[in-house]
């Protein structure tokens, strides 16, 4: 990484009201490992990513496109930015 | 008829749709992915089932945005024909070509196995050769078909028409048993606005010889050729 390079997180997570058969098995695996007290489990995506420059603001705006065009199926996924 | 099938790093059912193709008298050609045009004169660019980039990502979601991809929706736009079978579905859908998404299959499993569809439609390019609640005999193989849409897409869907096959028994009713990847409406494949692009999970291509155990695939490739 550069010195002039955003460090950014971008998490994915399912819309609610989206069926999500792989959290449904994680909870119920985190059940038959004896872990209690978990009573939902929703699976999502972290991409890590580094951003060139250091506007904040133009960066967020190419993490946006890249959410928007790849990184997210806005249909059934909720995208969130950070950037650090 | 002149149809493109576009191939795919992980594409794997080119040859068999090619060779459905061909038994219906249609010229094939294979256009690689990184291809910014299809061939001069082409009616039917096809996107075949497989496993595009290893399913990274999400199932289709970077072959969605492959340069070939560009002149598949290039001619789209025009009128041209357009269908996608399994990850070609999940391409179409992930290109924005046809609405909706294909999601995990609701028990988790790949499922792999002759599937019963209902014929919705046949006043289509793709499906003219079947009677409108024909049941046909295909099969299915998929981890990622779970049809899904939002409540208003789905209910433009339905109420324009555009549900090609159906998911069902043996004497065409939609049954939950029947439904096995979990889809919405036991929605198997469905069609654009101009019903110009089809995208579906089930393989028409597998049953296109007795030989090999059926032949009601055999319709779709008829339909396009005629």
């Amino acid at each position: 990484m550069s010195s002039s390079a955003m460090k950014a997180r971008i998490t994915v997570t399912l819309k609610s009201g989206v069926l999500d058969p792989q959290g449904k098995a994680i909870e119920a695996a985190l059940k038959s490992l004896g872990i209690d007290g978990i009573e939902g489990v929703r699976q999502g995506k972290v991409f890590d990513l580094e951003v060139a420059g250091t506007d904040a603001t133009a960066a967020r705006a190419t993490l946006q496109t890249a959410c928007e065009k790849l990184l997210a199926n806005t249909v059934v996924e909720n995208y969130a930015i950070e950037i650090a | 008829m002149h149809a493109a099938v576009v191939v795919f790093p992980g594409s794997n059912r080119e040859a068999d749709v090619a060779r459905a193709l061909r038994l219906s008298g249609a010229k094939v050609s294979l256009v690689w992915h990184a291809d910014t045009a299809l061939p001069a004169g082409t009616d039917l660019a096809v996107l075949p089932g497989g496993f595009s980039y290893g399913d990274y990502l999400r199932c289709g979601a970077i072959a969605g945005r492959a340069a070939a991809m560009d002149a598949v929706r290039a001619h789209a736009a025009r009128g041209g024909l357009v269908l996608g079978i399994c990850n070609g579905f999940q391409i179409l859908c992930e290109s924005g070509l046809l609405p909706g998404v294909l999601m995990r299959n609701v028990d988790r499993r790949f499922i792999c196995h002759r599937q019963t569809l209902r014929v919705e439609r046949t006043n289509t390019r793709f499906a003219r050769a079947y009677t409108k609640g024909q049941v046909i005999d295909v099969c299915v193989a998929h981890g990622e078909g779970n049809y899904f849409a939002e409540p208003e897409t789905l209910a433009r869907i339905e109420g324009e028409g555009r549900v090609a096959f159906r998911y069902c028994d043996a004497a065409g009713q939609t049954t939950v048993e029947a439904n096995r990847n979990g889809s919405l409406n036991s929605i198997a494949g469905i069609y654009s606005e101009g019903a110009n692009v089809l995208g579906m999970m089930p393989h028409p291509e597998n049953f296109v010889e007795g030989l090999i155990g059926g032949t009601d695939g055999r319709g779709l490739f008829e339909s396009l050729a005629a």
